[in-house]
């Protein structure tokens, strides 16, 4: 079973962007789940360490960018001895087509995870087309 | 070599140079027994005290457990990523399952005073030294 298996490290990933960011340092991906309705999309991002007052989106000629600051204070007068991951403010983009209805973007956070569902615009939303016999 | 806070322009890479420089040390090496390398673990000192700093987006507080045995912690809970029904999924990178690890300390730690905070899918874990480990000044005659 799926539940049953040994869980493995997903080592992060440096944001690669293309403009460059304003504070240096490094920034990593979130691990993002995408997945479609028929009323949304919804992508579901983990970003741990990341308050809900850090988080930032916003869509701009089709392109959604999600920010993640960490509030890296809290680390403030500990010395690391030993690590196994780094951390750092995350950042992802994703094109996504003109169909979303950008005043119906909602977003929820939960143990470090970001759920952002994206409504689609009436003209977007299938229809069913009725065949019709020329008969 | 502690991190400076004296310029915050600097501080975020500092403090990465800083967690990336740790990550060859041995200190810990052999020492956590588990049934993988879930979830990781990053470990601090501030003052006597330890403090482990463990990632677990998406891990529900109910479904985490923390167990200290003599002068080891263990981590063992579930993770779960739940989809609804009549979806298409386009992107799936975020892994779900069981973990269970164990550090084990290279030192005596005080197991009744160690306290674990969960929020925002960061676990933090306060690990007090044994008072037998603390430095003793003694009195030169």
């Amino acid at each position: 079973m799926a539940a049953q298996q040994e869980m493995q490290v997903q080592n992060k990933q440096e944001a690669n962007q293309r403009e460059e960011s304003t504070i240096h340092g490094r920034a990593f991906l979130p691990l993002t789940d995408i997945y479609e309705t028929e009323e949304a999309l919804t992508l579901v991002m983990e970003m741990p360490g990341v308050e809900k007052r850090g988080i930032d989106v916003s869509l701009q000629d089709d392109v959604l960018r999600v920010q993640g600051r960490i509030d890296f204070s809290k680390y403030e007068g500990l010395r690391p001895v030993y690590t196994e991951y780094n951390i750092g403010n995350y950042s992802r983009s994703f094109r996504v087509s003109s169909t979303i209805d950008q005043a119906k973007i909602s977003a929820e956070t939960k143990d470090g995870v970001l759920s952002l569902v994206l409504a689609k615009a009436e003209k977007a939303k299938a229809r069913t087309i009725e065949v019709k016999s020329a008969g | 070599m502690s991190i400076s806070y004296g310029d915050p322009f600097d501080t975020l890479l500092n403090l990465q140079r800083a967690l990336e420089a740790r990550r060859t040390n041995e200190w810990l090496q052999d020492s956590t027994t588990s049934m993988g390398p879930f979830p990781p673990i990053n470990v601090f000192q501030r003052g006597d005290d330890l403090v482990a700093v463990v990632e677990l987006p998406g891990v529900n507080k109910s479904d985490l457990e923390v167990q200290v045995r003599e002068n080891t912690v263990r981590i063992s809970g579930k993770k779960a990523v739940g989809y609804e029904q009549g979806i298409s999924v386009h992107r799936r990178e975020r892994l779900s399952g069981d973990f269970d690890r164990t550090l084990r300390l290279p030192l005596q730690i005080d197991p009744a005073g160690v306290k674990a905070e969960y929020r925002d899918g960061i676990l933090a874990l306060y690990i007090p030294k044994a008072e037998s480990e603390k430095p003793k000044t003694i009195k030169i005659k």
